[in-house]
């Protein structure tokens, strides 16, 4: 049933993307087929590989980044009440600002290529873990922590084997906003500072006004991003299904 | 000892703490001149900015864009989430689109904006829009979920339409969940308008930035990114403080 309703949806959206083929003309946007065509000829080719690779690249090291420190810091705010006190604004006013702007910081402090890109991407997704990892320790069942306690676990223990393990869920699903948000950051950075990527090849397009290129980027970013975004979802909603279930 | 360690005091001489620091670090030369300039000297430049008045119209532009993304959101997206509500096959086709919508990057499409719409204010706006269109709906449905049978069934006994009942019964109930749409649709246009604007455009606070840093012009980018920065973040605070007394009177 629910494939069934998938196939409707994206029969829609094609068509709906036809319409607009028809009505806005081919300088615009090129059509279905022709970006199918154009896309699958771009991953084909040798020439667009190192790009792909080099995105890639960016993006899981700044997602190793933004993982780490975002569980790090919403953990140590986490475990007290007062700390979570003064952090958590914080934390919502960094999530809601335009960390766009502060590209130009960022360029300033690593120079162009590889560590602005990764800075760029992680400073994106840092936050929204901090925020879940945040909310997640503090909501935790304190029965969790007092019976550690009795059984005389040191700190360390208790954090690594009763709280991490109980906050998993919550977590996961900061981790999978985290992705999007620092899949976004990553080709931002490639966009102004860098000279390869997938970023970089969009913005290039649209210096040069090349439509084919634009939509066959744009396509294989959504197509990314979707499969990636279902796949963790079909997780994060197991991994709540069994905390549940316990 | 509670009543002089508040936690907004305490962020406070943190924040202060901060920028001391980096006033520190400028002024002693380890961090260098042409990477930043002393946070005094920003605040300096940018009281000389806002008094000299070649930046109001680029101010005037982002700030005009970005309400005009904002509103559009909001209003698009109750009208949506409230007609999605009604019809249960269209929800239920939608909701993958709605759970994978925020892993596209919508920047994505801008140069193809570009390319419809010309480069105006309309590919910005639109930006904005389609950034904080998905949260309203997703919180509107959510808060239209947790009517009562009661109040739906009231509203029934006294024959009220379709758009009545939406008007004066569903909606004000679901005003809450609605309103954690709206806080996000405001910090949304802010970053789809700007990020827009820095990524190519002719005009605004994005492009001015974007300008300044491109001429190494610290005097200017500086003070223009502490601008953007405090303006996105009183107007994200005015609505959080909204929320919070709304929610408090609603407790009562």
């Amino acid at each position: 049933m629910s494939a069934l309703r998938a196939a409707i949806l994206i029969a829609a959206i094609m068509a709906a993307w036809q319409l607009l083929f028809w009505w806005a003309g081919e300088t615009a946007l090129t059509s279905p087929h022709e970006t199918i065509v154009y896309t699958l000829q771009l991953l084909a080719s040798p020439a667009f590989y190192p790009h792909l690779a080099e995105t890639g690249q960016a993006f899981v090291v700044a997602l190793g980044i933004a993982i780490s420190c975002g569980i790090l810091i919403g953990f140590s705010l986490g475990l007290y009440r007062f700390a979570a006190e003064v952090g958590e604004p914080v934390l919502v006013a960094l999530y809601s600002i335009p960390k766009i702007t502060l590209y130009p910081i960022v360029l300033l402090a690593f120079g162009i290529g590889m560590p602005a890109k990764i800075a760029f991407g992680a400073i994106h997704g840092i936050v929204p873990v901090a925020i879940f990892a945040l909310s997640a320790v503090r909501n935790l069942n304190p029965v969790y922590a007092k019976a550690a306690r009795v059984m005389r676990m040191p700190a360390a223990q208790i954090a690594s084997h009763v709280l991490l393990p109980a906050a998993v869920p919550e977590i996961f699903t900061g981790i999978r906003i985290g992705f999007s948000l620092t899949l976004i950051g990553t080709l931002l950075g490639e966009m102004f500072a860098s000279q390869r990527g997938l970023g970089y090849l969009l913005i290039q397009a649209i210096g040069l006004h090349n439509v084919r290129v634009i939509m066959a980027l744009t396509l294989l970013l959504v197509v990314i991003a979707v499969s990636a975004s279902a796949l963790l979802l079909a997780v994060d909603r197991r991994l709540r299904g069994t905390a549940a279930g316990v | 000892m509670p009543g002089i360690l508040t936690p907004g005091r305490v962020r406070f001489a943190l924040a202060l703490a901060l920028v001391l620091l980096l006033e520190a670090l400028c002024r002693f030369g380890i961090i260098n001149r042409f990477a930043m300039i002393p946070p005094s000297e920003i605040l300096w430049d940018l009281g000389g900015i806002l008094v000299g008045g070649t930046m109001w119209p680029a101010i005037a532009k982002t700030l005009t864009n970005v309400a005009i993304a904002c509103v559009s959101a909001i209003v698009t997206g109750v009208i949506l989430g409230t007609l999605i509500h009604r019809w249960r096959g269209l929800r239920e086709t939608l909701d993958p689109l709605f759970a994978a919508y925020y892993a596209i990057p919508v920047y994505a499409f801008y140069p193809l904006f570009i390319v419809i719409f010309g480069l105006g204010d309309v590919p910005q706006v639109l930006i904005g829009f389609m950034l904080g269109l998905v949260a309203v709906i997703v919180n509107t449905l959510n808060g239209l979920d947790r009517v009562p049978r009661a109040l739906a069934k009231t509203a029934r006994i006294h024959r009220l339409g379709p758009v009545a009942t939406a008007l004066h019964i569903a909606l004000p109930f679901a005003a809450p969940y609605i309103f954690t749409g709206v806080k996000l649709a405001v910090a949304y246009s802010f970053i789809g308008v700007i990020g827009a604007e820095l990524i190519m455009s002719r005009t605004g606070l994005g492009y001015e930035i974007g300008f300044a840093y491109n001429n190494f012009d610290n005097a200017v980018m500086y003070p223009l990114i502490v601008l953007v920065l405090a303006i996105a973040g009183s107007v994200n605070t005015v609505f959080f403080v909204w929320e919070k007394k709304m929610l408090a009177r609603r407790r009562r």
